[in-house]
This record gives structure tokens, C-alpha cells and sequence, in this order.
């Protein structure tokens, strides 16, 4: 109907018949959104990250109390008192005492700067020696590839666990014993991951130009692809220290991994489960501690992973 | 595929060399001696070193050990006369695999259900109750499992046995407590793999044919989205294997595990090292299955090696 309307009248279409109902050009063209760095974008997205929020909270909580709670009890971590064992919540120990009359209150808090520092700085190390030995693998391929991949096959074909145990045994039990035995076969993971990264990024066009513009190859990998992968390594990070807190819970409950009166959350834990007859809340306590820890890195790392998917920019 | 079965067994058996190697030689390192009693004459302790060749050079312990290795023979106690290696697994590891692959089929199963359901109800209540079991199960290290398990179900309303392994009703317990967190990561797995195939064109197409919704989910959906749960399964048989140790020193189940952290707490060095590289061996080969048979199932790896 309408085009023989058209036809009929045999008028010439002109552009000034036209005229923009939405937007002006000017509009579409502006920019909606202030320029934000990479580290301003991801914290922007995080906060908004309920889930992820929530877990930072957590965490910083902890880590808080971890420093300063045992610094201002009236306890010692290794205090007991005859007088005040198996005692369940009170106002005089808030998380009750064990079976020795230790202030629980005092050695959740110096279990959790054990259990966490553990994880951090072994999943700290297991991500530094990868991402660089990844890095430089990946990226230059070739024999010296070839043959820390083979190496990584067999570091993924032993169990950890068994290494983690037979180390744990030659050094004895403590800090320094459980970090080095996580690093050891812990590495691996995260330069197999780079190495696979970087293979992808190094035929993209922003390495060639630094190639071309004369950049050595140790910058390459460290200014060019590093940052680039900066976002992923991170959230493996995020990932990797609850694994770590699991491993040392572990190691301490089989009897390897902190030895007593030193506390960590696996050692109290080992302790909750032996009394779990007369006070479970020895158990519940530690085992609290433990899952809303993992639970918060669960919840942060995957919220990292959103924030920093760059396929997620600006989708908020 | 023959290619790479090849090199996946070449990888495999240089693998079980080095971990032996490592052993052998970590086992060496650790502090202590097998014959610390204080009441042991020297010449007493100089006849046991001879007895068990601790008196010959490292290497040639080292041959020895290799050789009969490869006979299948894994050595004896120091601790305990006339025990062997091989007589404790014979008795102890049929427990240990029967646990395992209880806990490996209930974890697996009710994994793959729990986030096959999750997935198909997105974002009601039913996904958000299996999200949250998921997330529980993943934050919860398999020891608390096991004890709170044992006090509840066993102790405080005595619905099953408290330890041992004698029948059905002692299995229960124990395959749960071992399962639990591979069920709860299998179920997530599964939960994002069937979200991310729910996108692809494929699904799109199956629609616009007017395939049903059971159909997709069924032929379409769950096949694709099986494949990263397929491909965590070695590390995860490796998990629960190892999740026998702790789990049987609670439920008191005379498997691997529990002989394993006692050699380990009793310095009994032949002990961990024959357990520790029949372990080691059996993990290996259970790693190499499944990575051969995702050859099987996924055709890009045939192709790609």
C-alpha cells in the first residue's frame, strides 16, 4: 500500500524528509563511562560483586582478628588452666576451652595466622615460580618447553599427598616444612596454565610491535604479557589458597603438619574431632573457621574471575 | 590414537621411575633410624643393618630395591618380623579399593544428577538448594565430614555402625564421608559445563528443529557438557583414594591408609616406601586410563597429538 502511495505521487526521497527521533550523533559517539584502569575497573566490579563483597569481608575480618586478637586476650595460646576444661561458651572464653583449659577464643585466632599465612604465601610462591617459568616457556618454546613440560607431566603424574607427606617427614613438622612441601609439587599447576596463556597471547599484534620496537625478550614477557594475564593469575591465586588450607588441615589432623601446643586450624580441628563426644564444640568451632574461610576465597575468587573477564566490561 | 597411547604410557612409566627415585632418596633423608630402641646392643643393631643391607652402599640398596620391584616384590617391615609389604596390601588394600569405588560411584553419581538438576532449574529454589550443598560440600575438609557423620549418624542416633567394615550398613557412612567433597565439585563442574553448552548453536539448532526439551538435555546437553567432569576424573580418583587416610583412621577400617600414616609415624622406612610406591603406581596407571580413555571419548585429543 504505502509503496504505491510513493509511486504514485513520484516524489524524489530526499534526506531532509528524514530527521533522527533517537539519539544525535554527538549522543552516540560520547563516552557513557569515565576511563578506568584495570584495577579501578575490577575493584568497581567487585563491590558490586554481593557474593564476592561479602567474602573480602570475611577475609579481612579474620585477618584482622588473626593480627590483633591474641595480642589484647588475657590469654596465652598455650595457657592452661585445670580449673576451666571442656568448658562450653562463656563470657569468660568466648569460644569455650579444650581439654587442657586453653582459651579457644586465643588459639582460633593464632591457628588462623598459622593456617592462613600458610596459604598465602605458598600459594603466593607456587604462583611467582610459575607464572615466571611458564611465562618463559611458553613464550619461547623449543627445547627448554619441551622439557619443563615433560617434567610438569611427571610432577602431575605423583600424587602431591605422598610428596607433601614424605617431605613433611624428612623436615618435621612447622611453617617452613608445610611451604616448602606445598611448593614442591605445587608450581606446576600454575605455569602449565600460564604457558598455555601466553601461548595464546604472544602471535597477538600488541607483542609483535613490542618485538618490532626492540623490546628484549625478558620485557616482553614481563611488561607486555604478564600484565595482560595479571587478572587470571590472580583468581588462580584466589583459588589456590584454599586448596593450601585444606592441605595443611590435612597434614596436621595425620599428625605432620603443626605440632601441638602450636596451633593451627587442622591441629584444633584434630583436636575437636578426638573430643567430639564430650565437647563438640571444639570440633564446630575450628571446622566454622575452616569453611567460612574456603567458602569467602571461593566466593571472592569467583568473583575475581567475573571482574576480570574482560568479555564482562562494561556489562554493568 | 596409537601415538598417543604410546607416549602416554612412555610418560606413565617414567613418571613411576622418578617417583620411586624420589622416594627412595627422600626416605633416606628423614631423620630417625628404624632401630632406635636404647636397649639395642651395637652389635645387635650392626647385625640388623646387615640383615636389612642398611650397612651396603646407597646405590646398590638402591639396584637392589629396583630389582625386586620389578619382581612385584615391595619389601618388608623393619618394625614387625615376618611382615611384609606385599602381605599388608594383600590384606589391606581390597578394603581400600572397595571404599574408594563405594565413595567414587555415589560421588560421581549423585554428582552429575545434582548438577544436571541444578542446571536445568536455574535460579529457583532447587538450583539455589544444590548451589549451596555444592558450596558446603567444597569448603568442608573430608576429616570434619567424617566426624561429624560418625557422631551424628552412629554415636547420637545409632542409625548405622560406628567403625569397622563388615557389611553393607558399615559402608554407608564411610562412602559419604569420602565422597562428599567429589560430589560437591563434580556437581558444580557439571552445573557450569551444562550452563556453557545451554548457549552453543547446536542447542539453538536442536531447537528450531523442535526437538524436546528432555531430548536436548538428554542427547545434546548432558553428552557435551560430561566432558570437564571427564577430565577432572584422574586427580579426583587420586583424591579419594588418598581421602582413605583419614577417613579410615576415624571409622577404624583396616585399609591402606591407616597402615600408611602409622609406617609413616613409626619410621618404618620400607613400609612407606613399598606403600608409598605401590600408591604412587596404582595413581599413575589410574591417571593414565582415564587420560586414555578421554582420547577415546573426546575426538580433538586424537587428532591434536
Amino acid at each position: 500500500m504505502a509503496t504505491k502511495k510513493i509511486e504514485s505521487q513520484e516524489k524524489v526521497i530526499t534526506a531532509d524528509l528524514f530527521r533522527t527521533v533517537g539519539k544525535s550523533v554527538e549522543e552516540m559517539e560520547a563516552i557513557s563511562r569515565p576511563s578506568l584502569t584495570f584495577w579501578q575497573e575490577a575493584w568497581l566490579r567487585i563491590r558490586k560483586d554481593k557474593a564476592a563483597f561479602i567474602g573480602l569481608i570475611i577475609l579481612t575480618v579474620y585477618v584482622i582478628l588473626a593480627i590483633f586478637a591474641p595480642m589484647v586476650s588475657r590469654y596465652e595460646f598455650d595457657q592452661q588452666d585445670a580449673y576451666a576444661m571442656k568448658q562450653s561458651f562463656s563470657a569468660e572464653h568466648w569460644f569455650g576451652t579444650d581439654s587442657l583449659g586453653r582459651d579457644l577464643w586465643v588459639r582460633i585466632w593464632v591457628g588462623a595466622r598459622v593456617s592462613l599465612s600458610i596459604g598465602f604465601i605458598a600459594a603466593f610462591i607456587n604462583s611467582v615460580i610459575g607464572t615466571i617459568l611458564g611465562g618463559f616457556s611458553g613464550y619461547i618454546g623449543g627445547k627448554f618447553d619441551m622439557i619443563l613440560m615433560r617434567i610438569i607431566d611427571i610432577i602431575y603424574g605423583i600424587p602431591a599427598l605422598i610428596v607433601n607427606i614424605l617431605v613433611m617427614v624428612v623436615l618435621g613438622p612447622g611453617i617452613k616444612s608445610l611451604i616448602i612441601a606445598m611448593v614442591i609439587t605445587g608450581w606446576a599447576g600454575a605455569c602449565r596454565f600460564t604457558r598455555g596463556e601466553v601461548y595464546r597471547l604472544k602471535e597477538q599484534e600488541f607483542v609483535l610491535a613490542a618485538r618490532v620496537l626492540g623490546e628484549s625478550t625478558f620485557m616482553i614477557i614481563v611488561r607486555e604479557i604478564i600484565p595482560n594475564l595479571m587478572g587470571l593469575i590472580i583468581t588462580n591465586l584466589a583459588m589456590a589458597i584454599p586448596a593450601a588450607i585444606f592441605r595443611e588441615a590435612f597434614l596436621s589432623y595425620i599428625g605432620l603438619g603443626i605440632a601441638p601446643p602450636n596451633a593451627s586450624w587442622g591441629v584444633l580441628a584434630k583436636e575437636g574431632t578426638a573430643m567430639i563426644r564430650l565437647c563438640p564444640h571444639m570440633l564446630y568451632v575450628p571446622a566454622f573457621f575452616i569453611c567460612t574461610t574456603v567458602l569467602a576465597f571461593n566466593l571472592l575468587g569467583n568473583g575475581l574471575r567475573d571482574a576480570f573477564d574482560p568479555r564482562m566490561r562494561g556489562t554493568d | 590414537m596409537g601415538k598417543y597411547i604410546a607416549k602416554r604410557i612412555g610418560i606413565s612409566l617414567l613418571t613411576v621411575l622418578v617417583l620411586v627415585t624420589v622416594v627412595f632418596i627422600l626416605v633416606r633423608l628423614m631423620p630417625g633410624d628404624p632401630f632406635s630402641d636404647p636397649k639395642m646392643t651395637p652389635t645387635v643393631k650392626e647385625n640388623l643393618n646387615a640383615y636389612y643391607g642398611l650397612d651396603k652402599p646407597v646405590l646398590q640398596q638402591y639396584t637392589t630395591f629396583l630389582g625386586n620391584l620389578i619382581r612385584g616384590n615391595f619389601g618388608y617391615s623393619m618394625k614387625y618380623q615376618n611382615q611384609t609389604v606385599n602381605n599388608l596390601l594383600r590384606q589391606s588394600f581390597p578394603y581400600s579399593l572397595d571404599l574408594g569405588i563405594r565413595a567414587l560411584v555415589l560421588s560421581l553419581s549423585l554428582g552429575l544428577v545434582f548438577g544436571i538438576v541444578s542446571a536445568r532449574n536455574r535460579g529457583n529454589k532447587i538450583d539455589l538448594f544444590f548451589v549451596i550443598v555444592a558450596v558446603i560440600g567444597t569448603s568442608v575438609p573430608d576429616f570434619i565430614v567424617g566426624a561429624i557423620l560418625q557422631y551424628f549418624f552412629a554415636v547420637k542416633w545409632g542409625l548405622f555402625p560406628i567403625a569397622q567394615y563388615k557389611g553393607l550398613a558399615h559402608t554407608i557412612l564411610p562412602s559419604i564421608g569420602l565422597g562428599f567433597y567429589t560430589m560437591a565439585s563434580v556437581s558444580r563442574i557439571m552445573r557450569a559445563s551444562m550452563l556453557e553448552v545451554v548457549q552453543q548453536d547446536y542447542i539453538k539448532t536442536a531447537r528450531s528443529k523442535g526437538i524436546s526439551n528432555f531430548r536436548i538435555t538428554w542427547k545434546h546437553q548432558i553428552r557435551n557438557a560430561i566432558m570437564p567432569v571427564v577430565t577432572v576424573l584422574g586427580p579426583t580418583v587420586a583424591s579419594v583414594l588418598t581421602g582413605t587416610f583419614v577417613i579410615e583412621s576415624i571409622f577404624a577400617i583396616p585399609g591402606m591408609g591407616k597402615y600408611y600414616v602409622e609406617s609413616v609415624q613409626n619410621l618404618d622406612y620400607s613400609m612407606i616406601l613399598g606403600q608409598t610406591v605401590f600408591y604412587g603406581i596404582f595413581l599413575v596407571f589410574a591417571n593414565m586410563i582415564v587420560d586414555i580413555a578421554y582420547g577415546f571419548v573426546d575426538p580433538r585429543i586424537r587428532i591434536a597429538k
